[in-house]
């Protein structure tokens, strides 16, 4: 069957399943977007900005599991996924990016709208490609969404031209991928895992430190087998968060720079450090040099480059999160760690880190806490990177399994909105709240009228103090209070969400929080809400950059009673 | 032989951008590389490439996983433990009057140098050997005035 390009491009996302394509039209890939009718199984979904199209086919990414598309014109158009490509490659997410290119004669010359966008991105994907004969168009998508998703998920870019779309050629899709260099290993070796057990099975001191990796190969039934047999405290990383139930007895609460108090202390003081699906980043190891001088180190995680990359380890396993503990659970031995726990719950009760303060000025970590009590732990949380996204990691309380998502290894400002509908499309049943600093929000808020045109009922949570918080709180902690460009003027966000035709709230007493949340919950649509939170207020503990975990700044101690964020513990 | 230096050899796809894709990767985490070369193998369609980088063991380990990562590398092997032969191939560009010919020639002779191009003013040499040696002949040769140097860095194989 001959066909060309451009729909040669659609029957190749059909069979992998595609339905939300997340773009924005250009002159390169008008040949692409004149054959959207004859395929109506796909949906585009229009953006305000192409940085919000890849951010969004991350957040669906993300919350389905399955690959992310989106779609930009050559030049200012594949310029502006770099952002978001650059978040999904951090964040091991997988996306395929599609990117028109002048037509092929004019490549290398300069032409208009042109830019080498496959030597841009080389860096920040996992693969990319540039697609110079339509007859190639149906092997790269097939290796494009297989390199994606499989192995350690990260984004893939095609390139293509816009004379390829609309050249013809035989169409037939591959039933498989022939890539010698790529061959992802999956089970952990049997060795190992009999050291790590024997490990586990002598330590006195464990703790398990999770990341994005047991999200991602949803590991969860396992992490917890794991860590009830062996009786060790779990930790998680930023994007660990929401692996290991937040009330479990043996929950420590997120580690590192914004870490709590037991968490950072606990690692420090662990005799073993079982680290499953992360990469001991310095957010969360601190000063690496004195990470864990107590322990031994098992490393489980399926990038054998992530090994002994910034930590050394003694027992190292490659292989899927799910697949490994599956094999290992078997060899753990029921676990006693009486003393250990019970230290544990005396650092937790002596400094105690997740304590909502009373206060009749509104506070960030009341607005969170509250919204975990209106939406009885039931949301899916969206984040950019800041204050907020710490106060979301901390305050809000993780029961469910994947209902936390954020820019972690990038920390992109202006992630959360394009990423929340992502998130929502992906999963349509989920009250997605996207909690936004009012700095990030401001960065890709124009995203809002995809919210309308698509009718996605995101609700997004805006802690509004008027500074880039932040960078606010170094200039408070480090730089001498000298506040240079932090006081942020912003514009009045209901009147901005009226002005898209969005239901806009807003609480600034802590009286009307509950309400206000309450008002977004019922109504059926988009919201936004406004919280004029204290402008004043840091996120702590907190770890000095450069400094060890085991030495926090703790918050200044004015009296602060325990409410809500830890209520019944299981 | 410097303990100090790694001989890394890989497989690699023949396509477009391989080279890009492995030069990027060495920027960007700051790897040192000393020399890298790369041409066809033995099988089509894939590449060969041999590289000399300084550093621990540990860095060599993260270069090797690192490579691996690429997926157009297809086989990564460190192997200067190894037992190997590795040669390296230098065109020399020397002054040489005829007054000074006579004693180039007898230098190239015992190197086992090839004498590649004459002009009335100057020599070019083919030497090939491990680094030392063409270290050595340079030496040798730089009193006559060496106006060139082209080397292609270490080719290596693991033996038989």
């Amino acid at each position: 069957m001959k066909l060309s390009g451009a729909q040669m491009l659609c029957e190749c996302l059909v069979r992998e399943g595609v339905v939300e394509i997340f773009g924005f039209p250009g002159g390169t890939v008008l040949p692409l977007y004149d054959v959207w009718p004859q395929y109506p199984q796909l949906r585009h979904v229009l953006v305000r900005h192409e940085q919000g199209a890849a951010h969004m086919a991350d957040g669906y990414a993300r919350a389905t599991g399955r690959v992310g598309v989106c779609v930009a014109t050559s030049g200012p158009g594949a310029c502006n996924l770099v952002t978001g490509i650059a978040t999904a490659h951090m964040d091991s997410s997988p996306v395929v990016a599609i990117t028109g290119q002048v037509v092929r004669s004019l490549i290398g010359k300069d032409g208009f709208q042109e830019c080498d966008i496959t030597g841009i991105t080389l860096p920040i994907t996992k693969y990319n490609y540039l697609v110079l004969k339509a007859a190639d168009i149906p092997r790269v998508v097939k290796e494009a969404f297989h390199i994606a998703r499989t192995g350690r998920p990260g984004p893939v870019l095609i390139d293509i031209p816009r004379d390829v779309f609309t050249e013809e050629a035989e169409y037939d899709y591959p039933d498989s991928v022939d890539l010698p260099g790529y061959k992802p290993t999956l089970t952990g070796h049997p060795t190992q895992i009999r050291k790590a057990a024997s490990l586990i099975n002598q330590s006195l001191r464990p703790v398990i430190i999770v990341g994005h990796g047991v999200v991602i190969s949803r590991a969860y039934t396992e992490l917890r087998d794991l860590a009830e047999k062996a009786q060790a405290p779990v930790t998680p990383t930023l994007l660990g968060i929401s692996s290991f139930p937040g009330s479990h007895v043996l929950s420590l609460g997120m580690l590192g720079m914004h870490g709590t108090y037991q968490a950072n202390r606990a690692v420090t003081d662990a005799d073993l450090i079982i680290g499953l699906g992360m990469r001991f980043d310095d957010r969360a190891t601190g000063k690496v040099s004195e990470f864990a001088p107590k322990a031994k180190i098992i490393h489980i995680d399926i990038d054998p480059a992530e090994i002994g990359k910034n930590v050394r380890v003694d027992v190292p396993i490659v292989g899927d999160v799910a697949a490994v503990l599956r094999a290992l659970n078997g060899e753990v031995q029921q676990g006693r760690h009486t003393e250990w726990l019970a230290q544990i719950d005396d650092w937790r009760e002596s400094h105690a880190s997740d304590v909502v303060p009373d206060s009749e000025k509104l506070l960030p970590q009341q607005v969170v806490s509250k919204l975990y009590e209106v939406t009885r732990g039931e949301a899916t949380i969206v984040t950019g990177v800041g204050q907020n996204q710490m106060w979301a990691a901390r305050f809000y309380r993780y029961d469910r399994s994947d209902a936390f998502i954020s820019s972690g290894g990038l920390g992109t400002m202006g992630f959360e909105l394009p990423a929340g509908i992502g998130v929502k499309m992906g999963r349509p049943q989920d009250a997605v709240w996207c909690v936004c600093g009012d700095g990030g929000f401001q960065m890709t808020m124009e995203e809002l009228a995809v919210a309308v045109q698509e009718k996605v009922a995101i609700k997004v949570a805006i802690l509004n103090n008027g500074f880039l918080g932040m960078v606010r709180q170094w200039q408070d902690l480090f730089f001498g209070k000298r506040f240079v460009a932090t006081p942020l003027l912003g514009p009045d966000f209901v009147k901005i969400a009226e002005a898209y035709g969005i239901l806009g709230l807003r609480a600034t007493r802590p009286s009307e929080v509950g309400p206000a949340i309450e008002r977004a919950m019922e109504h059926d649509g988009p919201v936004v809400v406004d919280f004029a939170i204290q402008p004043e207020e840091n996120v702590y503990p907190m770890v000095p950059p450069g400094g060890s975990i085991g030495e926090m700044l703790e918050a200044p101690q004015p009296v602060r009673s325990r409410s809500s964020a830890r209520g019944h513990r299981a | 032989m410097n303990a100090q230096k790694h001989t890394v050899t890989a497989l690699v796809e023949d396509k477009p951008g391989v080279l890009n894709r492995i030069a990027s990767l060495f920027r960007r985490r700051g790897f040192n590389i000393e020399s890298i070369v790369v041409g066809h193998s033995e099988v089509p369609d894939l590449s060969r490439l041999t590289l000399v980088m300084g550093g621990d063991e540990a860095a060599v380990e993260q270069v090797t996983k690192q490579l691996y990562k690429l997926i157009d590398v297809v086989k990564v092997s460190d192997i200067t433990s190894d037992d190997m032969v590795a040669r390296e191939l230098a065109l020399v560009k020397v002054r040489a009057p005829s007054s000074a010919r006579g004693e180039i020639i007898q230098l190239a002779d015992i190197f086992r140098a090839n004498i590649v191009d004459v002009a009335p003013e100057a020599l070019i040499l083919e030497v090939t050997g491990d680094e030392e040696k063409i270290g050595a002949l340079l030496e040798l040769l730089r009193p006559f005035g060496i106006v060139e140097v082209m080397r292609s860095g270490r080719v290596a194989l693991a033996r038989a």
